[in-house]
């Protein structure tokens, strides 16, 4: 029992809790000294800004100010007469929420195969840390430079931009990628991906690591082929890391705004908005808070299903293992 | 396969010819895939040091034909258009944001690991819950915020907003690190009469730097790299860091890439620095906030 109070057996909780009740005065009040000044920063910047968010997203809130308390007005506009935050009259639906459906569905799946292919084929040559160094270094830098250096990529100029080069090589026309409606959310997707997919590398390589050679070399010797290998025992026992990274890059999703504003601006038109970028819109572009703060609040929506997921993994793993 | 396990020699030497050829396709996935990662930084990095008429004319591709390079476009963009001076914004703001939830998120950390108070777990729960929080939902509220306190044309503004957000996800990496430390150590201090400060001080922290580190090197890249938090709390037009300066650059002179592309390499150099020279603690930060937890 070297190893700190992580490891509690179920059967001894009680019996930490009426210690920790049992807690000398002195010891508690140090305790709570220890954490008060990050408590007081957070209730300050973080808990008590989220409430007045939701108060403001009732209100008509002109600017940054309160006006006239109107009730569930701005979700109702917001979710049914709002076409650039969500359109379904049209087929295929459109708007700043179904580009986040867009990009959960691409972002998240071109992420985790990329990740998962490069894991696996990179631990098996000798230059592994060389391939996973050039995927993962993108991580590092800032979403503005990824913006920039794939606006360069994707310019319409064939004698810069390096995608129209090849593509006028192969005879077709120069296309403004990040121009046109029909393309620009997957340009910016793609992206992204380059960004991030070095994420899911790193991650579902370690966990491939993880696994012992002997259960692997078990099953070659009963017969079983690579695919049959990969499919059957690698996955499953990588179920829980796969789970973490899709959950990392639907958070991802969500949030995402820096790399969509320097690119497009949300355009042409609106058709590149996400659900964070309506936000800063509204609230800082179109000079309605009350609107911009419903839009604040349906992303932490969004977001509460993962709170909760994270709350409890933490919880059951510190009571079961 | 029973018949070629008597002959041990030929098998392996032919397994090893079955395994070349069966690898290539692995090795050309792999060639393939790095290159296309590397491929745009390489554009970028390749004409921010070519002349500005070259980068207009021919594609960066075409450099190896006839390779001309300057560092003009680093000297304007420098000076010209205040990259430099953005640069020292970035600094000013990026360090305070970093060492402010490291200090005070150390200390919490501690508490959550090693002192008993009441509602510890409870407490600890919630701050698992606000390290997903949005920053979108505190951005008004905290601008209205920072303008009563009259902050709102210095640095100490966005300082708050990033040490706020930053602040869960230090508690959460430092206290399942610090509860990893052996508790005869901590215990053998008590009893020779430590206090919680200086077991805090003299055995938590020596111990736990490549945590402390693993944690500094996420906050210092993500404050370092944010563009939101900046378009919001920057209201100085002296305070503005490269990230704005970018922006500033891409709506003002979209298209000379000479400027887009040297300001963007002059954003990146640090973080890529920190990255090459630290990406073993970068790496398991990243594994332990995401994989361990």
């Amino acid at each position: 029992m070297s190893q700190g109070p992580t490891p509690v057996p179920a059967s001894e909780v009680r019996g930490r809790l009426r210690r920790l009740a049992q807690a000398s005065p002195w010891e508690a009040t140090q305790g709570l000294v220890f954490v008060l000044p990050a408590l007081v920063i957070l209730a300050t910047f973080l808990v008590y800004p989220a409430i007045w968010t939701i108060r403001l997203s009732l209100d008509r809130g002109r600017g940054l100010r309160f006006e006239q308390w109107v009730g569930l007005d701005n979700y109702k506009e917001l979710l049914t007469d709002d076409p650039s935050f969500l359109d379904l009259h049209r087929f295929p639906p459109q708007g700043a929420l179904v580009n986040n459906l867009k990009w959960m569905v691409l972002y998240t799946g071109l992420c985790i195969a990329l990740g998962l292919v490069l894991a696996v084929l990179a631990g098996r040559v000798r230059y592994e840390r060389l391939v996973k160094a050039s995927v993962f270094v993108p991580m590092s830098i800032a979403a503005t430079a990824v913006g920039v250096i794939w606006l360069f990529v994707y310019s319409p100029d064939p004698h810069i931009g390096l995608l129209n080069a090849i593509t006028t090589r192969l005879g077709a026309d120069p296309v403004s990628w990040v121009g046109r409606e029909s393309t620009v959310n997957y340009a910016i997707i793609v992206a992204y991906v380059w960004f991030s997919a070095g994420f899911a590398m790193v991650v579902l390589s370690a966990a491939l690591k993880g696994i012992s050679t002997e259960i692997v070399e078990a099953a070659r010797v009963d017969g079983a082929g690579e695919w049959a290998v990969f499919r059957r025992i690698l996955m499953p026992m990588i179920s829980l890391p796969l789970a973490v990274v899709a959950v990392w890059l639907i958070i991802n999703v969500i949030k995402v705004f820096d790399v969509i504003y320097i690119m497009t601006r949300g355009g042409p038109g609106a058709s590149s908005r996400v659900i964070a970028y309506s936000m800063f819109f509204e609230t800082f572009e179109n000079g309605r808070g009350g609107y911009g703060a419903a839009v604040a609040v349906v992303m932490l929506l969004l977001i509460v299903p993962i709170m909760a997921l994270n709350v409890r993994r933490f919880r059951s793993e510190r009571v079961t293992t | 396969m029973a018949a070629t396990a008597h002959e041990p020699e030929a098998e392996t030497r032919s397994a090893r010819i079955v395994g070349f050829l069966s690898r290539t396709p692995v090795h050309i996935a792999l060639i393939a895939l790095a290159v296309i990662w590397l491929v745009p930084t390489l554009g970028l990095a390749v004409t921010s040091f070519r002349p500005r008429p070259d980068i207009s004319s021919t594609g960066w591709w075409d450099v190896v034909k006839d390779p001309s390079f300057t560092l003009d476009n680093y000297g304007a963009v420098i000076n010209a258009a205040g990259m430099g001076h953005a640069f020292l914004n970035s600094l000013f703001i990026t360090i305070p944001s970093t060492l402010i939830p490291l200090a005070v998120g150390s200390l919490a950390a501690f508490a959550f690991a090693w002192i008993r108070f009441p509602l510890r777990d409870t407490i600890f729960l919630t701050l698992v819950a606000l390290m997903v929080v949005p920053i979108q939902t505190s951005l008004v509220p905290l601008l209205k915020l920072f303008r009563t306190m009259g902050v709102a044309d210095s640095y100490a503004g966005i300082w708050l907003a990033h040490s706020a957000f930053g602040l869960p996800l230090a508690i959460f990496l430092l206290r399942n690190f610090f509860i990893t430390l052996p508790r005869d150590l901590v215990e053998a201090a008590r009893i020779d009469g430590a206090s919680n400060l200086s077991v805090f001080r003299r055995i938590v922290v020596p111990l736990s730097v490549p945590a402390i580190a693993s944690y500094g090197i996420f906050q210092f890249l993500w404050v370092w790299n944010d563009l939101l938090m900046a378009l919001i709390f920057v209201q100085n037009p002296n305070q503005r860091p490269m990230t704005l300066k970018i922006n500033d650059l891409l709506s003002t002179y979209g298209q000379e890439w000479n400027l887009l592309s040297s300001g963007a390499f002059l954003l990146m150099i640090l973080p890529l620095v920190v990255f090459f020279s630290l990406q073993r603690y970068f790496v398991q930060g990243l594994l332990a906030g995401s994989v361990k937890s």
